[in-house]
């Protein structure tokens, strides 16, 4: 079955040797540091091992045994123990909710990692070198230096065809991917086009249709060719899966009705941005609203720099 | 512990999380990015090159059944492997990961390559070998933005094994402190 096998044997001495208890003081270091971003060190082992496995096979979802984590499951438990797997001391952490920094979830899984592993944080995409992300893709185009962490609730793109995971393994197996098709199809035929806008099924390497986590579908194309590494974690469901660098994904879709990487079509109201994914926000209880982006990173920054948005003028008066 | 290295209690990692940490990401990329070579350090293992040791120390533990090939199953590195590692030894045919020459790995048909509902059931080499350099056959694939080129030990097993993707066995290579790795997906061709 798909339960990945728990380790029950004792630890090897590799661990017993850094317990606090244990640990010979030669380097006066703190005996804290024995949990290095919280997780033991059998628990990373075998989170790295399906993390290779992730890589190797582009797309597939790798069972693992996910552990109980200091924060409830939907605050992104499976990026959380990517991420610690991931972290080594020297790196500089970003978290986003949504496109914001400064959300209570972004700003809890930040700090959990400054106080477990000591890592540098940054509220700017360029400067970091992992990023975990709820449900956005940077605007800022991601490089070789860097390892984009997602949060994933529900890792299996053909769940809502079929609740079985015995019949959905199947599936994978046999690339008995017409359902799907079929699925974004009566979307065209109910609302003369796809109405899917998140977690919109790509298919990775030509092989595997995978969930890109509920990303808009406006970043579907920062999936594909990307620099980056991109990992996938749900703790909830325990898979691991993986699109490395410069990989090809392709957003599902059909040739008389071809994937439209669609937003908002206005300009943020406080930067101008015009190609960046934007929210709508209710400015008061008449109904008024303005749309900014959702990457406050990329919209601070813009700002900073100078450019300005319909709304930047009343902001400032 | 300042053992001598003829003794089984050296080699281990001296800070075992950060080095592990440290080691792991220069594996992950290795992996991400087929034919990057990155070094590493913190292992030390009777008759390994550090690489291989420090990958051992990084991935293997008691839940993790491990083949030795050739002459490196002997009793050094066994003694080395139970005491830093927990790794119980196993067949070929058993092993998660197995370590050792090419020539003694062959022929690597006998190596797990996952099943068709789990590809992830397959095992991992670990190959010494005694140069690694960016040049040899070419490889493309996810992972490489246009080509790469690893200087492997042949070229027709691992185009086999590619023919079998999503199933298939994955490799990292070592020499001296470094490595590099060649996952299943990777498609290599002589030039
Ligand atoms: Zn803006």
């Amino acid at each position: 079955m798909s339960a990945p096998r728990t380790p029950s044997r004792a630890m090897p001495p590799q661990d017993r040797a850094a317990r606090p208890g244990n640990r010979p003081d030669r380097k006066g270091t703190a005996v804290s540091d024995y949990n290095f971003a919280y997780l033991d060190e059998q628990t990373k082992r075998m989170i790295r091992r399906a993390l290779l496995k992730a890589l190797a096979v582009p797309g597939y979802q790798v069972p693992f045994a996910s552990r109980e984590m200091p924060m409830p499951y939907g605050w992104g438990t499976g990026g959380v123990q990517v991420t610690a797997a991931c972290l080594t001391p020297g790196d500089r952490l970003k978290v986003i909710d949504q496109g914001a920094d400064d959300t209570t979830n972004a700003v809890s899984i930040r700090r959990f990692f400054q106080r477990t592993a000591g890592v540098a944080v940054t509220e700017r995409t360029a400067d970091a070198t992992v990023i975990q992300t709820r449900h956005r893709i940077p605007e800022q185009p991601l490089t070789e230096a860097q390892i984009l962490v997602y949060q994933v609730p529900i890792p299996e793109p053909l769940r809502f065809l079929e609740p079985r995971e015995t019949e959905t393994r199947k599936m994978h197996e046999l690339e008995e991917y017409g359902l799907m098709h079929v699925k974004l199809y009566e979307d065209i035929a109910r609302h003369g086009e796809i109405a899917t806008s998140y977690a919109y099924p790509v298919k990775v390497e030509g092989r595997y249709v995978m969930d890109p986590s509920p990303i808009p579908k406006f970043d579907n194309p920062k999936l594909a060719d990307n620099p980056a590494i991109q990992l996938f974690g749900a703790g909830r469901e325990s898979r691991i899966y993986a699109v490395p660098p410069y990989s090809q994904v392709v957003s599902l879709d059909f040739e008389d009705h071809p994937f439209v990487a669609s937003k908002a079509d206005h300009d943020c109201d406080l930067c101008g941005a015009s190609e960046s994914y934007l929210d709508e926000v209710i400015t008061d209880d008449r109904g008024s609203r303005m749309f900014v982006c959702s990457d406050t990173d990329f919209c601070n920054a813009r700002q900073a720099a100078g450019h300005r948005g319909r709304l930047s003028a009343q902001e400032v008066a | 512990m300042n053992a001598p290295l003829t003794s089984p209690l050296a080699g281990g990692f001296a800070d075992p999380a950060r080095d592990a940490a440290h080691a792991f990401r220069a594996v992950l990329d290795a992996m991400a990015r087929p034919g990057r070579i990155h070094a590493v350090s913190g292992g030390a293992a009777p008759g390994l090159s550090a690489a291989a040791a420090t990958v051992l120390l990084t991935l293997t533990d008691a839940t993790t059944a491990l083949h030795l090939a050739g002459a490196l199953d002997n009793d050094a590195l066994r003694r080395w492997i139970a005491f830093h590692t927990g790794a119980p030894l196993a067949a070929a045919a058993d092993a998660g990961f197995a370590l050792g020459r090419w020539p003694d790995l062959q022929p690597v048909t006998r190596f797990r390559i996952g099943e068709p509902a789990f590809p992830d059931r397959s095992a991992t080499l670990i190959v010494e070998v005694e140069r690694l350099e960016p040049d040899g056959p070419r490889l493309t694939g996810p992972g490489i933005r246009d080509t790469a080129r690893l200087s492997l030990p042949e070229t027709a097993a691992f185009r086999a094994n590619r023919a079998l993707f999503p199933l298939g066995f994955d490799i990292i290579l070592t020499c001296g402190d470094r490595l590099a790795a060649l996952p299943r997906s990777t498609i290599v061709e002589d030039c």
